[in-house]
This record gives structure tokens, C-alpha cells and sequence, in this order.
């Protein structure tokens, strides 16, 4: 008995000297040498306690597929024209379906072999006849669509980490969930409007040419040319502050895009003192530029991020070094987050916010102060009422209490979980619930006493008797705690695991523990008496 | 120390028609209430919106800010004190919007162009998509019933099933009162709401277990006596830690309560109401409800309870 009272001893003060070690850098992290400091990392704080923004994009895969389709039908052009295959119209019908109308029989087979050989993943339809033409129908196969959306929502994924890790967040978290959408948590940021802007713009890249024949003000009036699209670029004036929109009539046929980019550097023009972009091409980009700088010296050309254009200057010779600038009116910042953008890459298809919770720091250092103090507070009414109720056994109870919460921040900071508002909550609820254990143990003990046996035994029996209880009773919680977090988000699991961990540290000290300090107290003090 | 005297012998059993009574009118209560406001009322977690906090330097009204947001075109707001701070408030929209932080930018230009420049602190800034709305309030749904489903299956395995219902109508009963007392107090339902919903569940059966461990108990120790009298008993038995542990128990969540801040409050709240309706229901609900099932099955049942005393061996 006594040297296994030794034993368990030892192994209480290991676990004492283990929780020590962990939760040291969490409360004196400046005072430890660094070999300490890095091996234990701090508790982490969740965004509402350290502040920072907490985002939900969902990712329009149908937009993916749409455009997708899109790329389809101008390859499909351009194979048919090389085969020489004459077609009335090749065209997007619905969201997943293409049409290609052709004039006879001959063409249709023709039409027919070359989809087949050319895009496999095309499912041909029935055809409809209409009007002598002969009309081709093509649908993406399910599998196909569903392949698409995947792929996706993985590229934006990419694409967003790529340009959270250049906008420097510390400890980011970018994670993919169900339903296309992508989970993003920026802790401590301090311009959370910034990073809405650098993360939902889609960055779409294109150089288009101007149409020069066409007069704008009559394409805002709705006389627009087949071909050519109506866009506005945005002009800033400097002294005003006011932003006008003019209207740009472009051909719909991309010359470029921006998947060819190398790189995307800030530069300052120094006639103007104005920031631009400066982009370069990689080599297939390069040449692209060259080629069509070439054929189109002396027209415009306009460069069009996300169906706005940036600028639309005049090609005044052959470009061959394969880079290119962006001017606008932009300040230094908005330059330094398009180059951001444009040196991360584009999304794959637009997205949308479908959540942000933006915690200020003050509001989260203000939830530490009130759930320190609340847990402060209901600590010591619980101690005072044990010591009331129980006496010197009430003494051990606490010593059980004041343990049990050491123990449940070392393990927050073992197990790397994240401590939350509500998983404070948890822990003070836990503060209460802990004492239930021994609570369960004396009660026991009593009985025993009062039915005439001596402190050990009753001791003996106590303990025996309330273990199945308190394992039953806490089962039952640990349960619900774990389906919490199952189904939770964010500060919620917080409060699942802080819940989980408060109910395992507490099984631990008032089951454990607290035996050891009666043994010690029976066996080497020789008392003879409990004071319960 | 003792509160309750060891040889203790209320007559809990017996007061089962008034305890049904009391449950009756409270769960009727809640349900009245929540059926005239329509329905739970969902904070932003569950039905979608957007969400502004706003600290001032000096106490004001609701009714001024409302006031000074009148000009932005908003759709109708809610103005409401954050917690018991005069000088802090949440500002709550129902529409939402992808230029939350544009939105929650102009309102503060707007009421410090009211309240004076620097004076406005912007403290929390949420918007919750009505998707998203929709998909946590299933999750939140599925949590509960999951929570519930996977009890009584545990309580069934680790006692018996007439346990288990007891234990299952006694929680069901404690979340419908709380839900009932939150419509009742204007109190709005979010995620950590959820939280306390399961805390509840889980504190609750914590307690019922405890009872029901000891009427297993008393089955195998006293079984010529009636399970009425054997479930009596239990009860008294365990009254001592039942009055204690809750005691306790809620001492902290009182300090939650009065201490914790403005956004643990309501949470508090369902925990204070869960853990006073929990133990009531655990001496009251649970219990009658095992004798119910009982005498419903008739005498058969006797024997069944003596044998069963085996299962706590495992």
C-alpha cells in the first residue's frame, strides 16, 4: 500500500511538472529560454478572443462550367474553320449544353466525327431539326460537370492561399468545406475591408481590342455592333476625388489573357509620380504579345481586369521584350494589391461572401478580462462552499478544483486547441460540474460512516461505490460534448473541447488525485478521524 | 456541514400529479409563447443578417443612434444594448449584404459625424448569408437530436430502456421549458445557444443518471419493496449531492452570468434556466415517468427490474 501511495504520488507530481512545462510560455514567454518557448507553443486564442476575421466564400462553379463551355465553343469554331467545314452557328444553349447548326447531312457526320475526336467528354444529344438546318446538340457529361466544379473550387483554394500568404497573415487557416464553399480565418488582421477586396476580386486578366469604328455614346444607347461588348473604364480624378465611369467598346474575341504572366511588380512613374503595374509575360505570353503588337500597331488595345477597364492605350510599335504596364488611377496600395492579385493568379469562377465575422482586438482582449474574471469568481464560491459543506475533506476537494483547471490549460496548450469565449464558458461550467465527482465520493463516504465503519473502510467503500456513477453520469456529457463538436463551427467547438478536456481532468483529479491525498493522510499521518 | 438530514424521507413519488401539473403549464407557457411570436427568434446565426457592434466613449440611447442612422438607407434596424453597457450597442440589419465591411465602415462615419470624431469604436462587424443561415440551423437541429438519440441508446445499453425514456422525456422536457423561456424573455437563439442546449442535455442526465444508479441499486438491495418505494428512496438517497452539485453548479454559471460580458450572456442564461429546470425534472420527471412505463406494462415488470440489477457488472 505505501509504496504504491508513493507511486501514485510520483505520478501526480509528474503530471503537476508536465503541465507546468507546457503552460509556462503561455503565462511568462519572455522570461524562458528559446529551446522552452518553441517546443510549447502558447494557448491559442480563437478570432474572438484575438480578434481577426472569420470568412465564408462560395465558389459559383456553375460560372466555371459556363465558362468552360465557352472556351469549347471558340475552339470548336477555330477547328472548324481549319477542316474548312462550313457552319451557320456554333453557340451556348443552356448552362451545360452547346449547338453546332450546319446545312446538310455531309457537314453534320463531319461535325459529329470531329467532336468525337476533339472532346470526348461532349455527350451528342438527339437533334433537333430546325428549319432545314441541320442543329447539333452537345451536353457535358455529369461526370465531366462534376469534375469541373471540383477542380475548381481546389484552383481557388490554391489561388486564395496564394494570395493570403502575400498579403502576410500570421498562422492563416484556408480550408475547403462541403457545398463549393472555402473557409477562410485571418487572425489579427487590422484592415479587414483590405482583405475583402484582395480575396473576393476574381482577377480575371484579358487585353482586348478596342473597336474604334463603333462610337461609344451610341453603344450606351444599346446600338451595339454583333462582336463587340460595351465596357467602362473607371477615371479617377486626382485633385476631385471624383470618379467618372467612360464607356469603351471592345470586340468580344480575347487577344490575351492573363494566364501568360510571369510576374506583376509595383513601380512608380516618375513623370507623374503615379504607381503602376508592371507585368511580364512568360515565354508563350511573350511571343502572344509580340505577335499581336505586330499585327495591331496603331489601334488600341484595352486592358480589362474583371470587365473593367484598367486603360486602353495606343500600340505605337511591335512590343517584343514580353512585359507590358497597367496604368490607372490607382493609389499605391490599390497598385500593391493588384499586383498581388495578379502575380497569385485568377479564380477559376467568381466568389461570393457567404459569411464574415469580423472581431475587433479591444472587444476580444475585453471577453479575456470578463472570462478570467467570471472564472476567478465562481471558483472561489465554489471553494468556500465545499469548505463549508465538507470541511477538510472540502480542503482536498479544492486542492482536486485548483488542479483540475491547471491541468485543462495544459492540455488546451498539449493538445494545440483553441481556447474561445464560449470554450471559457466551459471551463468555468466545468469548475462546477468538477466538484459533482467528489461531491458523489463523500456523499458515499458519509452513508458509509453513519452506518458505523471505520474512516478507511468507509473511505475504501466511498470511492468503490461512486466510481460506476460518476463514470455513467459523465459518459453522458462527454457524449454530448463530442457531437458538439462533430456538428459545431468555430468559437462553438471551442466549447465542445474545453467541455471534453474539463470532464477528463476532472475524472482524473477527483478520482485520482484526491485518493492520493487521503491515503497520504490515513496511511503516513495516521488520521484517524475523517473530517468530512 | 448538512442540508439535508440523512434520514430524510420526502414524499417525491407521491407528488408526481403536481409535478406533472407544474411541467404542464410551463412546457404550455413556452409553447404559447413561442407560437404567438412565431416561431424560435433567431439571432443572425440562424436566420441571416448582418450584425454591427459599436462602442461609444459616452452612454447614450438606442434611440439616437437609431436616429442618427436614419439617412443610410438600411431596410429596418434593430438598435440594442450589448449586454448591461449604457455605451454599447449592437446594431442589426436583416438584409445582407457582400459590402458588409463597406457597410459597417459608413456606419461608423456616420455616427461619428453624430457623436464626434474617434468616439465611435467599431468592436464586431458579422454577416451571415441566408444559406448559411439555414445549413447552421440544421447542424444545430441534427446536434440535439443526435445528442439525444445517442443517450438514450448509452442510458438503454448501460441501464435499461424504461431508464432510458425516463431520461429522454426528462431532457426533451428541459429543452422545451428553456426554449419556452427564451421566446418568453425575447432572448435570441445563436450558436452558442446550441452550446448550452447540449450542456443542458448533458448536465441533466448527469443528474438523472445519478438517481437512476441508485434506484438500480436499491432494486438488487430491496427488492421485496415496490418500485415506487425503491424509486422514493433513490431519491432521498441522492438528494444530499443532487441539492450540492446544482448548488455549485449554478454558483458558476451566475458568475457567467453577472461577469462573463455581453457575449456569454445569453448563454448563461439557458444554462442558469437549463440547470434549475434539470434538477426539478431529474426528482420529478424522470422518475414518474420509469413508474409510469411501469404500471403500464403491468406487474410483469417486477421481476424484469430485480434481474436487471446484473448489468452495472458488465
Amino acid at each position: 500500500m505505501s509504496k504504491s501511495l508513493k507511486m501514485r504520488g510520483l505520478f501526480v507530481l509528474l503530471c503537476v511538472v508536465v503541465a507546468l512545462v507546457s503552460l509556462a510560455p503561455t503565462f511568462a514567454k519572455d522570461a524562458l529560454p528559446d529551446w522552452w518557448a518553441d517546443s510549447f507553443d502558447p494557448i491559442h486564442l480563437g478570432l474572438d478572443l484575438q480578434g481577426g476575421m472569420h470568412l465564408v466564400l462560395g465558389v459559383e462553379v456553375d460560372k466555371a462550367v459556363e465558362s468552360r463551355l465557352d472556351s469549347i465553343v471558340d475552339q470548336t469554331e477555330a477547328l472548324l474553320r481549319d477542316k474548312d467545314i462550313i457552319y451557320k452557328r456554333v453557340s451556348r444553349t443552356s448552362d451545360d449544353r452547346l449547338a453546332i447548326t450546319v446545312y446538310d447531312q455531309e457537314a453534320g457526320g463531319q461535325v459529329d466525327a470531329l467532336m468525337q475526336d476533339n472532346f470526348p467528354n461532349l455527350e451528342a444529344l438527339t437533334l433537333t431539326d430546325s428549319g432545314g438546318y441541320i442543329q447539333k446538340n452537345y451536353r457535358l457529361s455529369d461526370k465531366e460537370i462534376a469534375s469541373i466544379k471540383d477542380y475548381a473550387v481546389r484552383q481557388a483554394l490554391e489561388t486564395l492561399r496564394n494570395r493570403v500568404d502575400q498579403f502576410g497573415v500570421s498562422e492563416p487557416v484556408l480550408q475547403r468545406q462541403s457545398n463549393n464553399r472555402i473557409l477562410i480565418q485571418l487572425p489579427g488582421i487590422n484592415d479587414p475591408q483590405r482583405a475583402i477586396s484582395l480575396l473576393g476580386k476574381t482577377a480575371r486578366l484579358e487585353f482586348k481590342m478596342v473597336a474604334e469604328d463603333v462610337d461609344p455614346q451610341e453603344a450606351v444607347k444599346g446600338k451595339l455592333p454583333p462582336g463587340t461588348q460595351l465596357l467602362y473604364e473607371k477615371r479617377v480624378d486626382r485633385r476631385s476625388g471624383t470618379t467618372t465611369e467612360v464607356p469603351v467598346v471592345v470586340y468580344d474575341k480575347t487577344v490575351m489573357t492573363g494566364d501568360l504572366l510571369s510576374d506583376a511588380q509595383v513601380r512608380i512613374d516618375s513623370r507623374f509620380n503615379e504607381p503602376y503595374v508592371a507585368i511580364d509575360f512568360n515565354s508563350v505570353g511573350a511571343k502572344r504579345f509580340d505577335q499581336v503588337t505586330a499585327a495591331n500597331v496603331g489601334k488600341r488595345m484595352a486592358i480589362i481586369l474583371d470587365d473593367t477597364v484598367y486603360s486602353a492605350p495606343v500600340i505605337r510599335e511591335r512590343i517584343s521584350g514580353g512585359s507590358a504596364q497597367i496604368s490607372g488611377s490607382f493609389t499605391e496600395q490599390e497598385a500593391t494589391d493588384l499586383a498581388i492579385v495578379l502575380r497569385a493568379g485568377s479564380l477559376p469562377a467568381p466568389v461570393k461572401i457567404l459569411e464574415n465575422r469580423t472581431v475587433g482586438p479591444s472587444l476580444g482582449r475585453d471577453s479575456i478580462e470578463q472570462g478570467a474574471l467570471s472564472a476567478l469568481v465562481g471558483a472561489i464560491l465554489v471553494i468556500l462552499a465545499m469548505v463549508f459543506y465538507y470541511r477538510w475533506s472540502g480542503l482536498v476537494a479544492n486542492m482536486a478544483l485548483v488542479l483540475n483547471l491547471f491541468f485543462i490549460l495544459a492540455m488546451l496548450s498539449l493538445f494545440k486547441a483553441t481556447l474561445t469565449m464560449p470554450g471559457i464558458a466551459g471551463i468555468v461550467l466545468t469548475l462546477g460540474m468538477a466538484v459533482d465527482a467528489n461531491v458523489l465520493i463523500f456523499e458515499r463516504i458519509r452513508e458509509e460512516l453513519r452506518i458505523g465503519k471505520p474512516a478507511r473502510t468507509a473511505l475504501d467503500a466511498g470511492f468503490a461505490k461512486a466510481f460506476v456513477t460518476i463514470i455513467d453520469a459523465n459518459v453522458t456529457t462527454l457524449l454530448a460534448a463530442l457531437i458538439l463538436f462533430q456538428f459545431g463551427t468555430g468559437p462553438v467547438k471551442g466549447f465542445a473541447v474545453t467541455l471534453s478536456v474539463g470532464i477528463i481532468a476532472s475524472l482524473f483529479t477527483a478520482i485520482f488525485v484526491s485518493r492520493v491525498i487521503f491515503d497520504y493522510f490515513l496511511d503516513r499521518r495516521q488520521v484517524k478521524r475523517l473530517s468530512i | 456541514m448538512q442540508i439535508v438530514k440523512p434520514d430524510i424521507n420526502i414524499d417525491f413519488v407521491g407528488k408526481r400529479k403536481l409535478a406533472m401539473i407544474i411541467s404542464g403549464i410551463l412546457i404550455l407557457i413556452g409553447l404559447a409563447s413561442l407560437v404567438v411570436k412565431g416561431g424560435p427568434n433567431y439571432g443572425i446565426d440562424f436566420a441571416g443578417g448582418t450584425l454591427v457592434q459599436v462602442k461609444f466613449q459616452e452612454t447614450t440611447k438606442a434611440a439616437r443612434i437609431k436616429d442618427a442612422l436614419k439617412q443610410l438607407d438600411l431596410g429596418s434596424i434593430i438598435v440594442q444594448q450589448f449586454g448591461d453597457q449604457p455605451n454599447e450597442f449592437l446594431i442589426k440589419a436583416q438584409n445582407t449584404s457582400d459590402e458588409l465591411e463597406s457597410l459597417s465602415q459608413t456606419v461608423k462615419t456616420t455616427l461619428e459625424k453624430s457623436y464626434g470624431e474617434g468616439k465611435v469604436d467599431l468592436r464586431r462587424a458579422e454577416m451571415v448569408g441566408p444559406q448559411v443561415g439555414k445549413d447552421l440551423r440544421q447542424k444545430g437541429l441534427m446536434a440535439v437530436v443526435w445528442a439525444i438519440v445517442g443517450i438514450l441508446i448509452y442510458i438503454t445499453w448501460r441501464f435499461e430502456f424504461r431508464f432510458g425514456m425516463g431520461a429522454l422525456v426528462a431532457t426533451v422536457h428541459d429543452v422545451l421549458i428553456t426554449l419556452g423561456a427564451f421566446s418568453l424573455f425575447n432572448k435570441e437563439i445563436d450558436l452558442p445557444i446550441i452550446a448550452a442546449f447540449l450542456a443542458i442535455i448533458g448536465y441533466s442526465l448527469n443528474d438523472t443518471i445519478i438517481v437512476c444508479d441508485r434506484i438500480r441499486e436499491n432494486m438488487g438491495k430491496h427488492s421485496k419493496d415496490g418500485l415506487p418505494s425503491i424509486v422514493n428512496r433513490s431519491i432521498n438517497e441522492t438528494l444530499s449531492r443532487t441539492i450540492l452539485t446544482s448548488g455549485t453548479t449554478l454558483l458558476v454559471v451566475f458568475s457567467l452570468f453577472v461577469f462573463g460580458g455581453g457575449v456569454i450572456h445569453n448563454f448563461a442564461f439557458a444554462m442558469l434556466v437549463g440547470i434549475l429546470i434539470g434538477t426539478y425534472s431529474s426528482i420529478f420527471v424522470a422518475s414518474p415517468v420509469i413508474l409510469l412505463w411501469e404500471e403500464r406494462k403491468g406487474k410483469g415488470g417486477q421481476t424484469a427490474a430485480a434481474t436487471s440489477g446484473g448489468g452495472k457488472n458488465r
